[in-house]
């Protein structure tokens, strides 16, 4: 009979969270044997009809109150700031990762590899690379949960969420969905592959379509009619979109934003919530128009757009994405 | 000599630990309401911050002058219900009926004009759904969302007050208080001042942003 | 000999039928269905939770069966789906919060603070009906189809994709939350104005001051869901847009609303207990509470504490990470006032004589369980260990071990306990001894294994899963069935006790307590004379009481 404790450690920081798991046992343990062995021993002792001293103590009640109050709080805040270090550093994605979509609808998962590749419910990755995932909900709350990586993060409708991991070791792993989604959220499950870096390319080229991610999202921009407004010169007024990614953006209202991906995506689907300073809120919302997958497409666009003009080779806009 | 109704209920030993008991229970029942109307309260301050512009927009649709009315009724209303406890409490019986009828009739006309408003704003096409207004921000079907339950459960509290004020003053004409007992007409004024309260809150959060900016 | 109490005379034995009782004073329906006797409303109450309870755990059983096969075999996803969430809502709103409150609470309170009655009767009976009405509403939920949202009813889900009776459900739980605020604030005002002479709030029995800090949470928390259900079930009807993305709503609003009562809502489903546990450690060690002050204010510190600690429930649904750091302190923080209690409670079996009877092994169990339930919080209360065990079966263990083996264990202590004074009868010993073990060994053998699932990563509402779990599931259900008849057995021999049962005596238990100086059953009134208090309470001795053995 097979009786498996833990689930694989599939990289340092599943290292690290076991290790603080192991902790909080030994400490679970000290506190159980702490308080069952003295409660034994008086059941045995102190039992009705035997023998034994029973006049009352005189003991320093208060002392011993504050000791057993002080002694496991400060082991408590011992381990709350070792989990909080932890959670502080898993909650940073390193930058220099390679960044991979995840959508999550009833009831599946749909990856967008940079590259072009789209995965159901799989998730391949090269060994030692960070990788950070963009998470996209089409519908419900849905939770992306890696368990060898000891990583989750719920799929939120109307944001994005990111989670990130550094697979240390090769193998397939569990995908779980880990919030109630509906009928089938137990089939909402998939796989990890973690490959050599050389087989990961080799899987990349050979499930490659023709365009990248970015290629698509330029498509997508010109089909949308997005490019009648933001390119070029255009006759209505709308903030120009090069180098725009990852800059403050003046608001209407006075303040700034920074525009990352989910300022991109509000823009798209919720145009007049955050107007930039200067503008007037014409711009038409695509919300039912575009699926989250189109809207990554086009974030990834987006970013690529440095300050150069739009009309750059296919070639060296993927180089741009290495 | 008026009848006096001594009331006190068989569970209490005798009439301060009653009163005592009642006054309490009002206290702590009004504490509920606060965290009750408290969730509205805390998802508007959320989605204001949020969305600052769409609320203001959403709030300059609201119709002022009613707002403005019923707060000057609401308020005068309490003042009603304090003189009418303060006549119970030297045993005036009259200025005491009087006193309750006319804040029922003032609880009534605040209903009335939110029956006004409420028309204007359906007309409007205020109510958040398909039909919104397709001038205002998406947002600010929040607002409205907001606007509606708000002070829908309000009016559903008004109306509770009327009805509570209303059986109120008949036991006040019946002769069942006397400067000796007359906790439930007090109880029933810290009732009254409560719904009066939060409406102080609504009225300057749904009407007043932004308004004159 | 305690020498706390002086009553005036008139308290008698009670040894025959036709001594009027609570009990025997109008034996009509209506007389029970119009009752403001305190007493005869928690009896009613026992007998509308046993019905929920019976059927959540139906519930349950056709989970356990399912989940022995890692395939989904036995009912389809959408059946499966509605038996979990039929199981949670149930269980929390319709069993557990009620159960001691609304029973023992009942029953006990008003004799115990030597009062005749609660301060509002008539409210007492009102809650018991729309504790009824919603439950009404959430039986037609069941009947006409069932929900699938989990009892968490998180939106969209539950507000624009689900298939199934929402509504009635959340308007169900809605009407019974009032029925417990009325429970809550009718205690509240009874222990401030009620007390016998003499009875300051020092000298009060633990039970009370942890059901005083219960009260105080049941009313200022409950409204907090009400109207969040309420805002949800809006949503849903009228599809309009508090927490609908495409508006710009935020779905995790509905979470941080929810949350805020819900966190809340576990420590009125776990002060109880330790009320029960305060009041049968002490009468069955005979010894005083070791370290009153700190017992009765941990429970005060419990409550506050408890709505301070929300944000632990969402620590994966990218809030700030600062919100995460505070949530996470604080939760650690609030186990510290738990901790004191289980140290107090074992200090005090220190030199006392301890007799296992049924109602002391229930509170042995409690703290052994609780202690396991209450540890387990605390790898869920750091934030690393947390993002992993979230929304897997670690969750599950952990909430089953303090709300079963902590308030449930102790909800079977005190009924047995006061058994004597509310039927008149004694329980039979050595089966309530016996049902005791069977529990805690089913409850260990149900809810230890899934701790393990947890970590391996097995998520919780699945009704399918990969066959490496299978183990511990098949384990976990070998477990269960154990457990349901732990639980029958008493079901059974109460049953029995109420024609059989040997008589009882106004004190079998020789407790202090204002509510033992009364017969068994009691009058009606309570007390023919109100007492007079003028010590502090267990004034027990361990040395007077082995004189007695040895005598």
């Amino acid at each position: 009979m097979n009786f498996p404790i833990f689930p694989p450690q599939g990289s340092a920081f599943a290292h690290r969270v076991d290790h603080l798991y192991f902790a909080l046992v030994a400490f679970s343990l000290a506190m159980i044997l702490l308080i069952l062995l003295p409660m034994i021993y008086f059941l045995f002792k102190y039992r009705r009809g035997k023998k034994a001293n029973r006049r009352e103590p005189r003991i320093p009640e208060v002392t011993i109150e504050i000791t057993w109050i002080s002694i496991p709080l400060l082991l408590m805040v011992g381990l709350y700031a070792w989990g909080a270090d932890l959670y502080f550093h898993e909650q940073r994605p390193p930058s220099n990762a390679l960044e991979i979509n995840v959508i999550g609808k009833q009831w599946m998962w749909k990856t967008q590899h940079p590259e072009g590749n789209r995965e159901i419910n799989e998730l391949h990755v090269p060994l030692g690379r960070t990788v950070k995932l963009t998470l996209a909900s089409q519908d419900v709350i849905h939770s992306f949960f890696l368990p060898a990586f000891r990583i989750k993060k719920d799929v939120i409708p109307g944001y994005y969420t990111t989670e990130w991991f550094q697979a240390t070791r090769l193998g397939t792993f569990h995908i779980f969905c880990a919030e109630y989604c509906g009928t089938h959220h137990s089939g909402m499950i998939g796989k990890v592959v973690v490959m050599d870096p050389a087989e990961y390319e080799r899987w990349l080229s050979a499930g490659r379509p023709t365009t990248s991610l970015v290629q698509e999202g330029e498509k997508r921009f010109r089909e949308l009619g997005c490019s009648g407004c933001h390119m070029g010169s255009s006759v209505i007024r709308a903030p120009p979109l090069e180098g725009v990614f990852g800059k403050p953006v003046p608001l209407q209202t006075g303040g700034t934003t920074i525009a990352d991906e989910g300022y991109i995506r509000d823009s798209i689907l919720l145009p007049n919530s955050q107007i930039v300073a200067g503008y007037q809120p014409v711009m038409p919302s695509f919300q039912g128009h575009v699926t989250e997958e189109e809207v990554l497409e086009l974030v990834a666009y987006i970013k690529s757009l440095g300050s150069r003009p739009p009309s750059e080779s296919l070639g060296s806009r993927i180089e741009e994405q290495r | 000599m008026p009848e006096v109704h001594t009331a006190i209920a068989e569970q209490f030993e005798d009439m301060p630990q009653q009163k005592s008991a009642a006054t309490l229970g009002m206290w702590t029942f009004l504490a509920t309401e606060i965290l009750f109307f408290g969730g509205m309260f805390m998802s508007y301050i959320t989605y204001r911050h949020a969305y600052p512009e769409a609320f203001a927009e959403a709030s300059r649709h609201t119709i002022v002058l009613f707002g403005t009315i019923n707060t000057a009724i609401l308020l005068t209303s309490s003042l009603t219900m304090a003189f009418a406890v303060h006549a119970a409490q030297v045993n005036k019986t009259k200025s005491l009926v009087r006193f309750l009828l006319l804040t029922v009739f003032l609880g009534c006309c605040f209903l009335v004009v939110k029956g006004f408003e409420y028309h204007d704003d359906i007309t409007e096409n205020l109510w958040p759904g398909p039909h919104f207004k397709k001038s205002l921000l998406p947002q600010a079907q929040i607002f409205w969302f907001l606007y509606w339950a708000m002070t829908g459960l309000h009016a559903i509290h008004v109306t509770v007050g009327i009805v509570l004020l209303a059986i109120i003053a008949r036991m006040a004409a019946r002769l069942k208080f006397s400067d000796f007992y007359h906790t439930p007409v007090e109880i029933s004024g810290l009732y009254w001042h409560f719904v009066d309260i939060v409406w102080i809150f609504l009225y300057p959060l749904l009407y007043l942003i932004n308004r004159y900016s | 000999m305690s020498a706390v109490i002086e009553t005036r005379p008139a308290d008698v034995l009670v040894t025959e039928r036709t001594v009027k009782n609570y009990l025997t004073e109008g034996r009509t329906l209506r007389s029970w269905l119009l009752t403001t006797d305190h007493k005869r409303i928690g009896i009613l109450y026992l007998y509308s939770i046993l019905i929920f309870f019976a059927i959540a755990a139906a519930a349950a059983a056709l989970i356990r069966a399912e989940l022995i096969t890692p395939q989904g075999d036995l009912v389809t996803s959408e059946t499966y789906n509605k038996l979990f969430t039929v199981h949670g809502v149930l269980m929390v709103w319709f069993f557990l919060i009620p159960s001691i409150p609304a029973v023992l609470g009942n029953f006990v309170i008003p004799m115990m603070i030597g009062a005749r009655d609660v301060a509002f009767p008539k409210l007492n009976l009102l809650s018991w009906y729309l504790f009824n009405a919603g439950g009404l509403l959430a039986l037609y939920s069941i009947i006409f189809g069932g929900v699938d949202t989990g009892w968490t009813f998180y939106t969209p889900y539950s507000s624009a994709f689900s298939n199934s009776h929402v509504v009635s459900m959340a308007a169900g739980v809605f009407v019974a939350g009032f029925g417990s605020i009325l429970t809550g604030l009718n205690f509240i005002i009874t222990v401030h104005t009620m007390r016998a002479p003499g009875l300051r709030w020092h000298r009060l029995p633990l039970f009370i001051w942890s059901l005083y800090s219960t009260s105080v949470i049941l009313v200022l928390a409950t409204p907090v869901l009400a109207i969040t259900l309420a805002l949800m079930a809006l949503e849903r009807i009228w599809h309009l847009g508090l927490f609908d993305p495409k508006l710009g709503g935020d779905p995790v609003l509905f979470q941080h609303l929810f949350w805020f009562y819900s966190h809340p809502a576990v420590y009125i489903m776990i002060l109880p207990g330790m009320a029960v546990v305060s009041e049968t450690i002490t009468c069955f060690a005979r010894k005083k509470i070791f370290g009153y002050y700190f017992v009765a204010y941990s429970s005060v510190a419990i409550a506050i504490l408890g709505f301070l600690v929300w944000g632990h429930h969402m620590f994966v649904t990218s809030q700030s990470v600062y919100a995460g750091f505070t949530f996470s302190l604080l939760s650690f923080l609030v186990s510290v006032p738990s901790g004191v209690k289980v140290f107090n409670w074992t200090a005090t079996l220190h030199r006392g004589s301890i007799s296992l009877q049924t109602p002391m092994l229930y509170a042995l169990g409690f703290i052994g369980l609780f202690v396991i339930g209450g540890l387990t919080g605390l790898f869920l209360a750091a934030l690393a260990t947390d993002v992993h065990l979230s929304d897997t079966y670690f969750i599950v263990a952990h909430f089953h071990y303090v709300m079963v083996g902590g308030m449930v264990t102790a909800f079977m202590g005190g009924l047995h306990y006061w058994w004597p004074k509310i039927t008149g009868r004694m329980y039979p010993e050595k089966l309530g001894q016996l049902a005791a073990l069977i529990t805690y060994i089913g409850f260990n053998l149900t809810f230890f294994p899934q701790f393990i699932m947890g970590y391996l990563g097995m998520p919780r509402r699945y009704h399918a899963y990969p066959g490496e779990f299978q183990i511990y599931h098949v384990l976990s259900s070998a477990g269960a069935s154990i457990l349901g008849v732990g639980y029958l057995l008493p079901v059974c021999y109460f049953i029995w006790s109420l024609k059989h049962g040997k008589k009882a005596p106004p004190n079998p238990w020789n407790a202090t307590g204002l509510e033992w100086q009364t017969p068994s059953p009691p009058p009606k009134h309570n007390f023919e004379h109100i007492p007079v208090v003028t010590g502090p309470p267990y004034q027990y001795s361990a040395e007077a009481e082995e004189e007695l053995q040895h005598a």
